[in-house]
């Protein structure tokens, strides 16, 4: 009864601060475009002489969609981030929080509610934007992913990830400096994932290494890489080769370990965020 | 009887700053206690220490038999912070409602209505919090205070915002609660409100009890004033058993009237925190 009391209270506010308004302008704006540039793309693929043993089809496809997965993580996280980020130190400070923990539901069921309410709302959002961008892929150009639902799901793993982490942000940092905090280690996975692409280009062990390192760190970033590794799974020979040294990169870090390893890692940040908070003065 | 409130050797350190140095002090179960002290006095602390928002360095605190903070404390207590908000776009009911939830309480629309009305916003009943004025809002604090209808109530600065009107509607709510039993702390810089409904008074001062009793006793007389013929002549130091003596000694003057000088809680206030306001 009080987790769902304080999930509902989480939705309402962020219904009223207008987080999802804003979300759904960008997604629809995101949609739009995405759907306009899969029309240019394949539209133009008759006129394109790929070298030998490039497939076009699902080289574009793939090409395409994993930008769609970028831009569905982006989208994501923002969501969940706005939806977490000023949970304790936030609310504490606008008085908001005080008259809550003192009733008889415990701070870890605050904490806790509040991740659900936002992993309630994340993960269905996730996935309502990644099929969409597959089913206009598949429309503008008959392509459509060798794995089609783990991706999504690995996607909403990563945002969910990311709201356990703007949580734990949210109990030591003031509402801006966790923002901040948490969009910097969003962009810090993504980075270290393009440098893992670069090093993987260039043969270096050292960028390699400190990509693996980066993505077991940042969890989010391994589920989103193998995410982008499933879309051309069976893709072989110089269509795999091209498609790994692409922007957006393949999957270094991957399989079932890393899965498992994200949600221990939810697991473990949400004890970290557990005893910040309970040891919190407010 | 378990203490509404028992408060042993409670200390609170912020890195170099100690908030309270040992503090003790009881609520008695129906007893309404007034705690005063200048700002950085350690009043808010000792109360949020109470409500479990603030864990101690040292001592403890009791609600109802409960350590302060666990769950059977919580369930004990009503708490209206000093600084408090609540969401905007509830309405007074939705906020009453939320904590109805929050606190497991089963009084329904009913135990809303009689609140809202017990603290005179019955009116306000589906208004925004968000267009309320600020004393209104300190008003439904109140009332939230009350969902669930605890055994122990913490009042941080209750009247801090209100009007005379909103003051005395808040005095009178607090003697109906006291006369259901209700146990009050009220932390207030309201000294004349606080002499005039609590049963007994602490001061606090730099994290320390300075003066703790009840009105009457901090009350010491000051002496004695005898106006006479001649002028208005005092008697400092003399209490109420010297005045028979003091007219005696008068013989042959023309006496027109006899006060006995007791100090008002502001007096024993100023005397206690020795000018202190911060």
């Amino acid at each position: 009864m009080s987790v769902l009391t304080v999930v509902r209270y989480g939705l309402q506010e962020a219904v009223r601060r207008r987080v999802f308004a804003v979300v759904i302008v960008l997604t629809a704006a995101f949609l739009g475009l995405y759907a306009l540039g899969n029309h240019y793309a394949f539209r133009d693929l008759a006129h394109v002489n790929p070298p030998a043993g490039i497939e076009p089809r699902p080289f574009v496809g793939a090409f395409i969609f994993g930008l769609a997965m970028f831009a569905t993580l982006f989208l994501g996280v923002v969501l969940a981030v706005f939806l977490t980020i000023g949970v304790v130190r936030g609310d504490a400070e606008r008085g908001l929080l005080q008259p809550l923990v003192v009733r008889p539901l415990g701070r870890s069921t605050v904490l806790l509610s509040r991740w659900l309410g936002a992993v309630a709302v994340c993960v269905p959002y996730v996935l309502a934007v990644y099929f969409a961008a597959m089913a206009i892929t598949d429309n503008a150009g008959h392509w459509v992913p060798d794995r089609i639902v783990t991706p999504g799901l690995e996607l909403a793993g990563g945002v969910a990830v990311v709201a356990a982490l703007s949580l734990l942000g949210s109990v030591f940092l003031a509402t801006t400096a966790n923002g901040i905090a948490i969009f910097m280690l969003f962009g810090a996975g993504l980075v270290a994932g393009l440098l893992g692409t670069i090093g993987h280009a260039i043969n270096s062990r050292a960028l390699s290494h400190a990509a693996r390192i980066a993505a077991w760190a940042l969890p989010f970033e391994a589920l989103y890489q193998d995410g982008l590794r499933l879309l051309t799974v069976r893709a072989t020979g110089l269509t795999r080769f091209v498609l790994q040294l692409g922007p957006f990169g393949g999957g270094y870090v991957h399989g079932a370990t890393v899965r498992l390893w994200a949600v221990a890692y939810v697991a473990i940040v949400g004890v970290v965020a557990l005893v910040g908070f309970a040891r919190k003065d407010l | 009887m378990t203490s509404a409130l028992a408060v042993r050797g409670l200390a609170k350190r912020y890195g170099t700053v100690e908030a309270l140095r040992g503090v003790d002090l009881t609520v008695e179960p129906g007893e309404l206690v007034g705690l005063l002290g200048p700002n950085g006095a350690g009043k808010s602390t000792l109360v949020k220490i109470a409500v479990g928002l603030v864990r101690p360095s040292a001592g403890g605190a009791e609600v109802a038999g409960a350590p302060a903070g666990s769950l059977a404390a919580r369930r004990s207590l009503g708490y209206l912070a000093e600084l408090f908000r609540f969401p905007g776009w509830h309405s007074a009911d939705e906020v009453l409602l939320l904590h109805q939830r929050l606190s497991g309480s089963d009084g329904g629309e009913r135990e809303r209505a009689e609140l809202l009305d017990l603290v005179g916003l019955t009116d306000a009943r589906r208004r925004r919090v968000e267009d309320m004025s600020k004393g209104m809002q300190q008003r439904l604090g109140i009332a939230q205070a009350l969902v669930g209808s605890p055994r122990v109530l913490f009042l941080d600065e209750p009247t801090s915002a209100l009007d005379p009107v909103g003051r005395r509607v808040v005095r009178e709510l607090l003697e109906r609660l006291r006369g259901r039993g209700v146990s009050v702390l009220l932390n207030s810089h309201l000294l004349s409100e606080v002499e005039l409904v609590c049963d007994r008074v602490a001061i606090l001062l730099a994290g320390e009890v300075v003066a703790a009793g009840t009105p009457a006793e901090l009350a010491s007389t000051r002496g004695v004033e005898i106006e006479t013929a001649a002028g208005v002549r005092s008697f400092p130091g003399a209490t109420r058993d010297d005045v028979p003596r003091l007219v005696e000694e008068l013989v042959g003057e023309r006496i027109y009237g006899v006060r006995v000088l007791t100090s008002t809680l502001e007096e024993v206030y100023l005397e206690a925190v020795g000018g202190e306001t911060s």
